[in-house]
């Protein structure tokens, strides 16, 4: 696999709060990797440094380039949704696609007033009219319309009704997605993005704590419904995370044989949610 | 350059209202109070007879004139263009100023600023492109309002004017309107490099201000000038606070007064406030141009791009949006 990202020891000191302590990380091309992690772990901060708005120590090459040395270049090829609210409220929807239209190599006109046909955005609407589902769409028709090699999404959707938070990310998938493209979100809204991701890292206090593809996932983690008889002798193996449902206990097992958790009871592999929250387990405390 | 020109139509969308309305509607309030100002007169005029326009009926003008006198008249409505084209960018230059002071905080405060750093546009050009909104666009904009408004208005006069038997339409003609903006477009250059300290001053503090720019940029040389001026009280040697006031707090902040650079410019030699023409002649492009010759001007423009610079690094840098 080619690394579209590769970070060595990526560490980044905010005043005396470290905000990344030698994260290290590759992300291939043509994968979908959500980088989750609670609040202040780090996740904007890897993001920024990988879009290179930031300062950092450590190693860090993203389609070959240095982002501190070479955003310039780098840009033409890295497009980014840093947030819903980030398009200036006096642009109207016609001058944004003039604007980029004029200014990126890579933007395909054509392509973005077809993703804006299929709106109700006109023209001559300024972004202050809009909803904030409507700027979103108006970013992701401009963004989508740019043949860039990484995308980096951070929260593309907070705020977001379901409605729009569905459509966003089918659009991303079927318009946008090939195995040319490499796809970077955080969000906190799991759940909607599991069945699209290809690989997944967790983040905490600045440091990668988990990174996998969702097929090994499958196979390292497992969760099991136990009766409350056979509970001690699960508690046994050293489950990550052990809660209670119907007088029933669910536990999460990180690598421990298949066949000795299915004596237990049914095994499934555990949500993304319900692993994230076993993994940040004392996070706040 | 295609992406230069998109960077400066941007800021003209983003300050339409500020580059391109207000000095319209200075123009039009001006026009509006000098028309309240004739009817005044008129109607005074006609209640009683002192004061306001009252001539006796068949006075004619230009017959009565030499050349030498229509040439004067001339000149003198010359004066007027340069003066109406003067106010409208004095407006221009306040705006102006808070645009740069605000320009690079604000996009950060909104957020906006993330948007535009997705795309690839460098540091420099989208700054370098504020700067030539500030510098060349804004002014241009106010020096042709202005020039409009001057000929509204004497045509306005002409008309009350012809009114009262008054043929002042000839002298109208004697007036340069093409000169006059020519004139002005050519003193752009030399407006833009005697403003410069006072942009890179503004940008600089626009770019490195997490909030309040305004307070940064006037509190930090007011400050320091108060503090020149109290180690000159206190009889410290070689300082001259009036040298400071001057050349530093009044370079950084009021650079963007049109004409600022008068003072630097060769003095004037027998300058005949009786003769208009010759006025205008001997306040013309060369007598301005000559301030290039004085330092001060080079070393403040200087300064200026050094501000400028600044400011590209903090807009690369900072980091808290």
């Amino acid at each position: 696999m080619t690394a579209v990202v590769t970070a060595t020891g990526l560490t980044k000191l905010y005043k005396s709060s470290l905000a990344l302590d030698g994260a290290s990380f590759q992300i291939g091309a043509g994968r979908i990797v959500g980088l989750i992690g609670p609040n202040g772990a780090g996740k904007t901060t890897a993001l920024k440094a990988i879009l290179g708005l930031t300062t950092f120590d450590g190693q860090l090459n993203v389609l070959g380039l240095d982002p501190r040395k070479d955003r310039g270049k780098l840009m033409e090829q890295v497009c980014f949704i840093a947030d819903v609210a980030v398009l200036p409220r006096w642009l109207k929807v016609g001058d944004a696609v003039d604007f980029v239209a004029n200014t990126h190599p890579r933007f395909d006109r054509a392509k973005c007033e077809a993703f804006l046909a299929r709106t109700k955005l006109q023209r001559g609407q300024k972004v202050k009219q809009l909803s904030k589902g409507m700027i979103v769409q108006l970013h992701l028709a401009l963004v989508m319309s740019i043949d860039a090699k990484l995308l980096v999404l951070d929260e593309p959707t907070l705020g977001l009704d379901i409605l729009y938070r569905k459509q966003f990310y089918q659009s991303l998938l079927e318009d946008y997605f090939d195995e040319e493209k490499t796809i970077l979100v955080t969000t906190h809204q799991v759940e909607e993005i599991e069945h699209i991701l290809t690989d997944l890292m967790f983040i905490r206090n600045g440091k990668i704590v988990l990174d996998t593809d969702m097929d090994s996932l499958g196979e390292r983690f497992a969760e099991v419904l136990v009766s409350a008889e056979q509970a001690p002798a699960a508690r046994e193996l050293k489950p990550l995370d052990e809660r209670q449902v119907f007088g029933k206990s669910i536990f999460i097992f990180d690598n421990v044989s298949r066949p000795q958790l299915e004596q237990l009871g049914e095994v499934r592999r555990p949500s993304i949610g319900d692993l994230f929250v076993a993994t940040m387990k004392g996070t706040y405390a | 350059m295609k992406t230069f020109y998109w960077l400066v139509k941007r800021e003209f969308w983003e300050y339409k209202g500020a580059f391109f309305w207000a000095p319209i509607v200075t123009g039009i309030v001006f026009l509006v109070l000098n028309t309240m100002g004739l009817i005044l007169g008129e109607v005074f005029g006609r209640r009683t007879n002192w004061g306001g326009f009252k001539y006796n009926g068949d006075m004619h003008f230009q017959g009565s004139m030499s050349p030498e006198d229509l040439h004067n008249a001339g000149a003198g409505l010359d004066i007027m263009l340069y003066a109406i084209a003067g106010i409208i960018l004095c407006v221009s230059a306040i705006v102006v100023f808070f645009y740069c002071l605000g320009t690079l905080c604000e996009e950060r405060r909104d957020r906006s600023v993330l948007f535009w750093k997705s795309l690839p546009l460098s540091d420099t050009s989208t700054v370098l492109s504020k700067v030539f909104s500030a510098l060349v666009l804004a002014p241009s904009i106010a020096v042709v309002v202005g020039v409009v408004v001057g000929l509204v208005l004497s045509v306005l006069i002409g008309t009350v004017a012809s009114m009262h038997g008054l043929g002042v339409w000839s002298l109208l003609a004697e007036a340069h309107p093409f000169r006059v903006v020519l004139n002005l477009i050519l003193l752009l250059p030399l407006y833009a490099i005697w403003a410069l300290p006072t942009v890179g001053w503004l940008m600089l503090c626009s770019s490195w201000a997490r909030s309040k720019p305004f307070l940064w940029a006037i509190a930090l040389p007011v400050g320091a000038g108060v503090i020149v001026s109290w180690f000159g009280l206190m009889g410290m040697a070689g300082l001259s606070s009036q040298w400071f006031w001057a050349n530093v707090v009044g370079r950084l902040l009021g650079s963007l007064i049109p004409g600022g650079w008068i003072s630097h410019a060769s003095t004037l030699e027998g300058l005949d406030r009786n003769n208009p023409a010759a006025m205008v002649d001997s306040l013309g492009l060369v007598y301005n141009y000559s301030a290039l010759a004085s330092p001060t001007l080079w070393i403040g423009a200087a300064a200026g791009a050094a501000m400028i610079a600044g400011a590209i690094w903090f807009r690369r840098w900072r980091d808290d949006s």
